[in-house]
């Protein structure tokens, strides 16, 4: 850390408890101007509590609160933007019914003297401020139809470009392809120069390294290291984050990986000539039993529609799809399931009741299988309990509402979902998105698991480690067609990188 | 495990009274409202707190009632069903016209045995039910919109079956049901306790309640979940077709006449009912239990309005402002509770 120079922001002894939870303890933390400062730390570890904190989110909690030096407190969100302090959430907090301008300068229109807003100045100017963020779209479109890495993409630019002093960056690049992530990198680096402090949390610990001045360690709602960026090193950060040996956890997949031989089992799905307006042409390929076949592409590649299409939320305009060996045309999602299909989305938001407890978002899934008529909520809470276990689900209260976990927790919920229902077919699209690396081991053993029981899985990703550290075979889709099959040979993330 | 359990439910105790009670405004707020009223009209009129009056109030809600009983199911899944009161008519309507009327009614109608009466009437409101779900489902027509055409063709239904005639006469059990008592009790505060029992058993304990739930909790997820949330949506809106035709049928033999337009009060106040008990707007919150509350805040409202001393003219407007007061609770009830999820 930089001696002398006065903090913008300074946090003592922060403690903050959710009911009997407590998700914060007497934490200290301070940001200088002009850092980079990262934050990591296990789902549910208080990383988001604490930003929501200094975003005024949260009102409520215990400690003082310093900016510039006075102590003070903010009331609303509104109070900490007025201040100068700006933060991306982890929840895709956009307005998807209004156009990408009126996203990107949301709640400061330009106005001429009559107080109107100036439609095509705003539109002019949202499209360069894109632009220079290497953002190309029509700033009159609809957000909500855009997909939702672009969405993603342009929150980050609306609050980058804001002009706050202070900017919070909660696991912005999770649904970024890299290129993108150089970008954003790029630009963090022009708005430290300018003397802006940012906090950047992430699971990828080695783009907190790289991206960084300082690195701060959460763990169990307590902060248990801050260090320099450029004295520590991966494995000392996640021994930190979870207390034990962490360098096993996190593989690189910058070496080659060798692909297994292809099972011979029976195609559980065959995917033939799948084509659908501009997102997919002529797609065929096929998913065969006890194995993980992996999707790889970049943002807009055409895999949210491919998955959407396999779980039949999506028709296709051309091409078959057959079960087992039986074409099928899912007219609905409820078709999909009854043909043995399951899928989890990348948007939690997508497949999660917020306001519904923890076992009923599980259950939802079986309710048919274990019951007819009546409701047998114990035995619901059973199984709910049982995956809530073996995902290590915290806080692990079933009787839970789901909008009390943290963002990773939440991941795990959608995934124990499908877990219990075993289906012939799982779909996963991002499977990892938002989970830290123990939770991430966690997954590929499930994974693991499930394909020894005989399950067809799909992993869609554009995180290429997410489809290395699972798959066993891969395709890479560009522009909406399958350019590369890896199969029985080696793989990296450069030769993944190259073929998309 | 079992210990964590324990601790984090002391813990969600532990978590104090004031954000509990906030989470719990939705319920809440309308007991207030009940008792609130229940004992102004206690203290401004004698003759509001008797048992006869309860009776009284009972009774005037039971029609109301029944009604309410498939448009909660409607109502949580965030959709609306403008047409109940339409159909209730012609239920009745219909009910009637299938029955041996004496002979100074000028009604070309076609008798027929009291069951089947009964029998065809009910289908004839599953039908026209089926019909809004069919329109809201695959056609895709908004529901707001899709009943508001039904109200129309129910009422145009009922003109084309009375001609603007009264017929008096229904099936025996339904004169029973409807204005019979039975140990002092009438029968129609009882079918109607039967049947908000009934829903609220169905939306509690049964697979199909927790759909309705999940449906309007959040629709894109039940779908990521593999529901078949049209044939959900369809479901209740069938479901509450059919409560409302019952409804109508009871209601003509409590009146002791069936005729056009007979029903037209019955749109507001089910609606009223159902959205002061605490039911979400948005779907997803509340149940019988909100509508019962719902029905007496309304039963109290209308009854004890009679008992005091006022302009009768200035009584809608005061109806009226009590009722938006009331929706104004339950919006505000939703921000609370997200506040408090927050
Ligand atoms: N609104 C809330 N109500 C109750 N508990 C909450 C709420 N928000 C967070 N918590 C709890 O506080 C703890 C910290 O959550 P937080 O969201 O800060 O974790 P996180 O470090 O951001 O994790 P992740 O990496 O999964 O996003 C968790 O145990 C979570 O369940
Ligand atoms: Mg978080």
């Amino acid at each position: 850390m930089q001696e002398g120079r006065q903090p913008i922001l300074e946090l003592q002894g922060i403690t903050k408890s959710f009911g009997g939870v407590e998700a914060l303890r007497g934490v200290d933390f301070a940001l200088l101007p002009g850092e980079i400062h990262g934050l990591v730390g296990e789902n549910g570890a208080g990383k988001s509590t604490l930003m929501k904190i200094i975003a005024g989110v949260h009102a409520e909690f215990s400690g003082r609160f310093l900016l510039d030096g006075q102590e003070m407190r903010f009331r609303s969100a509104r109070d900490a933007h007025a201040a100068g302090i700006a933060m991306v959430h982890q929840e895709l907090s956009v307005a998807p019914d209004l156009t990408v301008a009126e996203n990107v300068f949301l709640g400061n229109q330009p106005t001429n003297r009559l107080g109107l807003v100036q439609w095509r100045r705003m539109a002019r100017e949202a499209g360069e401020q894109l632009a220079r963020f290497g953002i190309d779209v029509d700033p009159t479109s609809r957000l909500g139809d855009l997909p939702i890495g672009l969405q993603q993409l342009i929150e980050i630019a609306r609050v980058l470009f804001s002009g706050a002093r202070i900017v919070i960056l909660d696991e912005p690049t999770s649904a970024l392809s890299p290129p993108e992530v150089e970008r954003l990198f790029a630009t963090l680096r022009r708005l430290r120069e300018e003397g802006t402090a940012i906090v950047f949390i992430s699971h990828f610990i080695e783009d907190i390294l790289r991206v960084s001045d300082t690195v701060t360690v959460f763990r169990n709602g307590r902060k248990v290291a801050e260090t320099a960026s450029a004295a520590t090193t991966k494995g000392a950060l996640i021994e930190a984050m979870i207390g034990r040996g962490g360098e096993a956890l996190e593989h690189s997949y910058t070496d080659d990986l060798v692909l297994p031989r292809p099972s011979d089992s029976p195609a559980v799905l065959k995917v033939d000539q799948l084509s659908l307006a501009r997102s997919l042409k002529d797609v065929s390929f096929e998913a065969r039993a006890g194995e993980v076949l992996g999707i790889y592409g970049f943002m807009g590649c055409g895999q949210q529609e491919l998955s959407r299409i396999l779980f039949g939320k999506l028709q296709p305009d051309a091409g078959t799809l057959a079960v087992e060996g039986t074409l099928k045309t899912f007219a609905s999602t409820a078709a999909a399931r009854r043909a043995g299909v399951a899928l989890v989305p990348e948007s939690r938001r997508a497949m999660l009741f917020h306001q519904e407890p923890v076992y009923k978002n599980i259950s939802i899934s079986i309710l048919d299988r274990i019951a007819s008529l009546l409701l047998k909520p114990a035995q619901e809470r059973d199984i709910a309990k049982r995956q809530v276990e073996q995902l290590q689900i915290r806080p692990p209260v079933v009787g839970l509402d789901l909008g009390m976990l943290s963002g990773g927790n939440q991941q795990k919920v959608a995934l124990a979902k499908w877990l219990t229902y075993p289906p012939k077919l799982l779909v996963l699209c991002e499977p990892t998105r938002g989970m830290d690396v123990g939770a991430k081991n966690d997954v590929i053993n499930i994974v693991r698991d499930l394909r020894a029981k005989g399950l067809a899985i799909i992993v869609l990703s554009t995180e290429p480690e997410t489809v290395l550290s699972l798959a066993d075979r891969i395709l890479v889709l560009k522009r909406g067609a399958v350019v590369r099959e890896f199969k029985n040979e080696p793989v990296s993330k450069d030769r993944l990188l190259e073929a998309a | 495990m079992a210990s964590s359990e324990t601790a984090a439910a002391t813990g969600q105790r532990a978590r104090g009274v004031a954000p509990f009670l906030r989470s719990q405004m939705r319920n809440i707020a309308p007991f207030l409202t009940l008792i609130f009223l229940s004992a102004f009209f206690a203290l401004a009129s004698p003759s509001f707190a008797t048992i006869d009056n309860l009776g009284n109030i009972l009774t005037q809600v039971s029609v109301t009632g029944v009604i309410a009983v498939g448009l909660t199911f409607v109502i949580l899944c965030a959709e609306i069903d403008l047409s109940i009161a339409s159909i209730a008519n012609v239920t009745g309507i219909a009910v009637a016209y299938f029955t041996l009327q004496d002979s100074y009614v000028n009604i070309a109608n076609i008798p027929l045995p009291g069951a089947l009466a009964i029998l065809l009437s009910i289908l004839l409101c599953a039908a026209l039910g089926l019909v809004n779900a069919l329109g809201l489902t695959v056609i895709g027509i908004p529901s707001f919109i899709m009943t508001l055409a039904m109200m129309q063709i129910a009422a145009g239904i009922s003109a084309l079956l009375v001609r603007g005639q009264i017929a008096y006469k229904v099936p025996g059990l339904i004169s029973t049901l409807g204005s019979g008592a039975i140990g002092g009790i009438p029968w129609i505060v009882i079918v109607a306790a039967i049947m908000l029992l009934g829903g609220h058993l169905v939306l509690t304990y049964t697979r199909f309640g927790r759909y309705v739930y999940m449906v309007g909790g959040n629709r894109e997820a039940a779908e990521y979940s593999g529901l078949n949330v049209k044939l959900i949506l369809g479901s209740v809106m069938v479901i509450s077709a059919v409560c409302s035709g019952i409804g109508g049928m009871l209601g003509v033999a409590h009146f002791g006449s069936a005729q056009q337009n007979e029903f037209d009060t019955y749109l507001l106040d089910s609606i009223a009912a159902v959205v002061v008990g605490g039911t979400s707007l948005f779907g997803g919150r509340g149940g019988i239990g909100n509508t019962i509350v719902g029905l007496f805040v309304l039963g109290v409202l209308n009854n004890g309005l009679d008992h005091v001393n006022i302009d009768s003219f200035l009584k809608i407007l005061i109806r009226g402002v009590i009722l938006l007061a009331a929706l104004i609770i339950n919006v505000y009830a939703q921000r609370l509770r997200e506040k408090a999820a927050e």
